[in-house]
């Protein structure tokens, strides 16, 4: 417990500036109306989109505003699938995003392996040996 | 645009990829001119959150500059630099009318168990982050904040998640005058929550860690106890001995699922990943809790499960509170405590990196090396975006 000669107002800059719990912004936690500035919308518009979206079943309608990245693709996009058959409250949908995430790396890459320019070098060069060792066979037999 | 891409666990890459668009009329295009890697971001980094596709762009702290407008924004202008606050919310919904702008139901279709987050896996939306040098911001006309005029915008920056975040925990553990807080965590969130545990008038802050440079810095900088538990046998005693044998006020989580401290945690939590991650702080928050006490948790945690002792809980009549920071309906008051001289967030920024660097980067921050606290990184085009404070003094630490 700290003494009167050691109280922290007196070493700590701003030491109780919020004491008063209405200073603090989130008290109560569920305040309405809310502080918000700049709102000329009632329902917002919805976000028009052909990327594939996954929806958890436990949305009764699909939210008008999402993210776009990285659609689901290849067998860890078909596991991701599955996943969301499963609602948030099953475990089957955890477990099986977090299994199509680790597919999803293997995939990642081999898909790396394919675009690097060092392994295209690499694969042309293995190529370009083979064809000319093969043709100095023929020629020599 | 150069941005963060994500590979594969432990793994990711600076990559050139197509710039964001406008897809709803009330986006925004930014141009990133600071971002920040989160203790969080190592959660995604280590391949601990569901639905992290390869070739997501991370990154939920970022501020930066209006370069392009949706055709019903009203309230931004191009040029406009602003604070993104890592929350997507529509300002509308049952919860943003409540102010719990981080619960929004209008921005995730793939859970509703969390809102809308930047650059944080498809679990929070789906959305690329700001690790990068532009992103789509939507609700434009409501989420982001103008920048001060007077504010340096490495302050900014850390207003988009580590002080919000930090202080909302100090909130959310209701601390009254001479309260003991202890904080479990001395990264940057901790180290927020504790000097925000001041401002709200404790009487003792106690922070606990076993990162060396860390406790130094935070006992400096947050003028606080520190505890480094590799010393200590039992968590709950040692908090009961310092507390006259019945525990802290407040205890508050700023660790989350990879904590330290528990061999058995860390293989059923993190190896193992029988549960959604370490629960060794939730044990040590509850256990050394005083009867009647409160725990604030802000370290995230997996959707799955946590073995955590909820029967100690109920039978010490805990209150447990907890959420991601609504950090829009902080800003005003933070802003002031910068103003003020009260808090000075870019006095935790250890490390200022190229955005072509961020795989070291990330790299060095996992691994706790270079007495990393936190990392600013810097897009290429941005590095002259410098400061314009003319009144935030240098250094207010002790």
């Amino acid at each position: 417990m700290n003494t009167a000669h050691d109280h922290p107002r007196d070493r700590i800059p701003g030491w109780g500036a919020d004491l008063d719990r209405a200073n603090r912004p989130a008290v109560p936690m569920e305040r309405r109306p809310p502080r918000l500035e700049g709102v000329h919308w009632d329902e917002p518009p919805r976000q028009r989109s052909n990327v594939e979206i996954l929806k958890s079943t436990e949305h009764l309608r699909m939210p008008p505003v999402f993210g776009t990245s990285v659609p689901p693709r290849g067998l860890s996009g078909w596991i991701r699938r599955r996943a969301f058959r499963h609602s948030e409250n099953d475990l089957r949908h955890w477990l099986m995003l977090l299994f199509a995430d680790r597919v999803d790396t293997v995939e990642g890459l081999v898909s790396d392996t394919r675009h690097s320019p060092r392994v295209r070098s690499v694969v042309a060069l293995a190529g370009t040996i083979a064809i000319a060792g093969l043709l100095l066979r023929r020629s020599a037999s | 645009m150069l941005a963060t891409t994500y590979r594969r666990p432990y793994r990711v890459s600076a990559r050139h990829v197509p710039d964001p668009a406008i897809e709803h009329p009330l986006d925004a295009i930014v141009k990133v001119l600071r971002s920040c890697i989160c203790g969080s971001d190592l959660h995604l980094y280590h391949g601990l959150v569901p639905d992290t596709r390869v070739g997501s762009i991370f990154g939920h702290e970022f501020v930066g500059e209006v370069v392009e407008v949706g055709s019903d924004v009203r309230n931004l202008k191009v040029g406009d630099r602003v604070i993104v606050p890592f929350n997507i919310f529509c300002g509308t919904c049952y919860f943003c009318q409540r102010e719990l702008y981080s619960n929004c139901h209008n921005v995730n279709p793939e859970a509703t168990a969390v809102g809308g987050i930047y650059g944080y896996s498809h679990t929070t939306g789906g959305y690329d982050g700001g690790q990068a040098e532009y992103v789509r911001v939507p609700f434009a006309d409501i989420g982001p904040t103008p920048i001060p005029a007077d504010m340096h915008i490495e302050d900014a920056v850390l207003l988009t998640d580590v002080v919000p975040t930090g202080y909302q925990a100090a909130e959310m553990g209701d601390i009254r005058e001479n309260d003991t807080v202890v904080v479990f965590g001395a990264g940057p969130v901790g180290i927020m929550a504790a000097r925000s545990a001041w401002l709200m008038g404790a009487g003792r802050v106690i922070v606990v860690d076993h990162v060396d440079y860390r406790l130094d810095f935070v006992r400096r900088y947050a003028h606080c106890e520190t505890v480094d538990f590799r010393s200590v046998g039992d968590m709950a005693i040692h908090i009961k001995k310092l507390t006259d044998g019945l525990g802290a006020d407040v205890c508050i989580d700023a660790v989350g699922c990879e904590a330290a401290g528990s061999a058995m945690q860390r293989m059923t939590g993190v190896t193992m990943k029988l549960q959604a991650g370490a629960a060794t702080v939730l044990h040590w928050a509850i256990n050394s809790v005083r009867k009647g006490g409160n725990v604030s948790i802000v370290g995230v945690y997996g959707p799955t499960f946590n073995a955590v002792p909820i029967g100690n809980a109920l039978n010490k009549g805990l209150t447990l509170r907890m959420n991601q920071a609504s950090v829009k309906r902080h800003l005003p008051r933070l802003i002031e405590h910068i103003r003020e001289g009260r808090l000075d967030p870019r006095g935790i920024i250890t490390h200022r990196v190229p955005l072509e660097e961020v795989s070291d980067a990330y790299e060095m921050f996992s691994g706790k090396k270079d007495q990393c606290i936190k990392t600013v990184l810097i897009p290429p085009g941005a590095t002259d975006a410098a400061s314009t404070t003319t009144t935030i003094p240098e250094d207010n630490a002790a």
